[in-house]
């Protein structure tokens, strides 16, 4: 490569800003995109430079998804924009069964955005796409002026190949199927409220982001007849399994003893105010399958490194207003509505 | 979680649930009042509910600060933002309650209103801090638990003289307003509702002890419990109001003696009487204007006080056609009995009050506890997602 002949100085990261020479389409992009995003995000088809990659798929099923990326802060305990970013879209195409294969990004970056920042965020994105084992393989990077965006936005999108007899869709949960979760729940969105500027409070938890193909494989392999799989991201597990209901035109009933939430999860809820089953997560699944495959499941997702406290959280019932209902702790009864809004912290 | 695990166990919860099968006279019924959203919203929450007889009825009362802050205030804060250009900052609670012309805190948010939603005012007090150039305006409302933290706010802001921080008060009196309801007609002379007893606010009664509630346990002959917020002690403070109606009794009993004391919290009702007087009058969503029953700022710290620092009027604005919110918030009306309960009014787009927040019994309802309408509404048209 001849980087240096083509731009004379490098890439000032360690002080430079993101400006709107970065989005223009000139020397200035092509430099950010080869000495920032290349350089890290680094593969065959992303190095040729192409507006698009070309590649060969196996005969089959094929997927796509895209996610779009927006948080704040952009770096909080166990992750950042960036993992969140390369887990996100991975995790929604693993979620029909599917193994994802590439991935392409587009950045919209806010003049004035720190290029060290960037580089952070691209370097923790190449982390995550190498540890998965899924290339971005294609991009594009735009840049709106001060003020019009909150630093750096991420869409990205996958494709993936669905194996052979999969066949999982949101609209496929029968009466009678059983309901797995893969982990604890809001983990993530504990994590990220606590580094907020004003809640601050100090806690251990990470946030769980995570890539769940390489679990979504070894599950479909064990039970190909898994009937839904679906991530309980924003407006968590509650919200998921209303979406799933209403899908399949089914009710579920749930266990509340069986649901796993960390103690430090419970406690930061309790404080303030928030319901663990409605708070975001990403690195978990939930699993819908036949009863009787359920035990095999979930031994499955319990060998696993990313489903070790797995469990059977209750079953799918026939239901014609869709309910999601629950058994408490406690001893009775009550619904697991949808959100509505955004959850928010109570007065007293 | 240590102290709150405690008391959710499911065990202790059928244990009671069977003393209070046992002593409660089936010949008889049980309205009791929860007069705070807190403990409403345990009730639905933990289905508590379904652990008690038949013939024992929660009426859920008006004890949930958002839901009862008539439209007019909203409207002030509305105007606040709109006309004086501040930075207001509030408890998220509320950011969704309906003010007139379908507006709301979160609605003048989205069209450029600069609207905070702050943990403590503490919160306030350093956006005030961050912003000399701009008046910031703290939205105070709750009941007596949250008024001490408005009341330091306001010594601390005198303290670092800070001129462009005011506070709107809305801050209200947990016994003035179960008073206005065992006075109201419907209780009182009509009969069509009865309240047999109380379960008393446990919070508020740690700040202002149990000792407010004796006078009228006295002479309106209603039994009260101070009850605690977790789903034990809900049902613990129902046996002890079932033992005292059975008994014939009408004594405050507190269940939440780990906390609650007769005397309350001395140094923080002296703060409180230090900072605020008593309102001559103000008005209560649900139950009218009420006397003496909320704080204003004294003069002392009149400086500090919004309503004066902006010369806000006083608005009368009427509820939206339909809405039952001032009849359930006095248990006259069950949610349900609500013609735009689920139709129009749901907690994705609601129309009164107390659909709002989660301590509101419509939301309360509708969120929790609609699989036991017979009708079984459905929000399937209406799904927001």
């Amino acid at each position: 490569m001849t980087t240096r002949k083509r731009f004379p100085l490098p890439l000032n990261i360690q002080d430079g800003v993101v400006d709107m020479a970065h989005g223009s389409g000139g020397r200035a992009m092509a430099q950010l995109i080869d000495q920032l995003f290349i350089k890290h995000l680094d593969n065959r088809l992303l190095r040729q430079g192409n507006d698009q990659a070309c590649f060969s798929v196996a005969a089959g099923r094929m997927v796509m998804s895209t996610d779009g990326h927006v948080i704040s802060p952009l770096f909080f305990p166990g992750g950042d924009i960036g993992s969140l970013a390369i887990h996100g879209t991975v995790n929604d195409v693993a979620m029909s069964g599917a193994q994802p294969l590439y991935l392409a990004a587009g950045f919209i970056l806010e003049e004035g955005f720190p290029l060290v920042d960037l580089e952070r965020v691209v370097i923790s994105m190449a982390a995550a796409a190498k540890a998965a084992e899924v290339a971005v393989v294609t991009g594009d990077t735009k840049v709106v002026e001060r003020g019009k965006g909150d630093g750096i936005f991420i869409t990205t999108t996958g494709v993936g190949r669905v194996p052979d007899g999969v066949n999982i869709s949101g609209d496929l949960a029968q009466p009678g199927d059983a309901i797995l979760l893969s982990g604890t729940l809001g983990d993530h969105g504990v994590a990220v409220m606590s580094s907020r500027e004003n809640l601050e409070f100090e806690t251990q938890i990470e946030s769980d982001s995570a890539a769940l193909h390489t679990l979504v494989a070894d599950m479909v392999a064990a039970v190909p007849s898994i009937h839904c799989l679906r991530d309980p991201t924003r407006g968590g597990l509650a919200t998921t399994l209303n979406e799933l209901a209403l899908q399949s035109q089914v009710g579920m009933r749930l266990e509340e003893r069986a649901i796993p939430v960390q103690p430090a999860v419970s406690a930061a809820c309790e404080l303030l105010g928030l319901d663990p089953l409605y708070i975001a997560n990403e690195g978990k699944l939930i699993a819908i399958c036949p009863a009787e495959k359920a035990a095999q499941l979930l031994a499955v997702m319990r060998a696993h490194p990313l489903g070790q406290q797995a469990a059977i959280i209750g079953n799918v019932v026939e239901d014609p207003n869709s309910f999601v209902q629950m058994e408490t702790a406690f001893g009775g009864s009550r619904i697991v509505d949808w959100l509505a809004g955004e959850q928010l912290p109570r007065i007293c | 979680m240590k102290y709150i695990d405690e008391f959710r166990q499911r065990e202790l919860a059928q244990k009671l649930a069977a003393s209070i099968q046992q002593e409660a006279d089936h010949d008889r019924q049980y309205n009791l009042m929860e007069f705070c959203g807190g403990h409403t919203h345990a009730i639905f929450r933990y289905g508590v509910q379904d652990l008690m007889p038949a013939n024992l009825t929660f009426v859920h009362g008006p004890g949930c600060p958002v839901c009862v802050l008539p439209i007019g205030r909203i409207d002030n804060a509305i105007q606040l933002l709109e006309q004086h250009n501040v930075i207001l900052c509030t408890y998220g609670d509320m950011l969704r309650v309906p003010a007139s012309g379908r507006k709301s805190l979160l609605k003048a948010k989205a069209t450029g209103a600069d609207v905070r939603m702050v943990y403590s005012t503490q919160d306030a007090l350093k956006i005030a801090h961050n912003n000399p150039d701009r008046q910031v305006v703290f939205f105070a409302i709750g009941f007596e638990t949250t008024t001490p933290p408005t009341a330091v706010a306001i010594k601390q802001a005198e303290k670092q003289g800070l001129k462009n921080f005011s506070v709107f008060c809305n801050h209200v009196l947990t016994p003035a307003a179960i008073q206005s309801i065992l006075d109201s007609p419907e209780v009182r002379d009509i009969g069509s509702v009865s309240i047999d007893g109380f379960f008393g606010p446990s919070h508020v009664s740690t700040i202002i002890g149990s000792r407010p509630y004796e006078f009228f346990a006295k002479s309106f002959q209603r039994p009260v419990v101070i009850a605690g917020f977790e789903p034990l002690d809900v049902m613990q403070s129902a046996l002890m109001l079932i033992r005292q109606l059975n008994q014939g009794r009408h004594e405050v009993e507190n269940e939440y003696t780990r906390v609650v004391t007769r005397e309350g919290n001395l140094k923080a009702q002296s703060l409180v009487a230090e900072v605020f007087e008593v309102r001559r009058v103000f008005e209560w969503r649900g139950l009218g204007m009420v006397p003496n029953s909320a704080l204003q700022i004294k003069p002392r710290f009149a400086d500090f006080d919004a309503e004066l620092r902006f010369q806000l009027p006083a608005i009368q604005a009427s509820d939206i056609k339909g809405c039952e919110c001032p009849s359930i918030l006095r248990g006259i009306k069950k949610p349900t009995d609500c013609k735009l309960f689920g139709t129009i009014c749901t907690p994705e787009n609601p129309m009164g009050s107390c659909m709002v927040s989660s301590e509101g019994s419509c939301a309360a309802y509708w969120s929790y506890g609609r699989f036991r309408q017979p009708e079984n509404k459905t929000d399937r048209e209406g799904v927001a997602v």
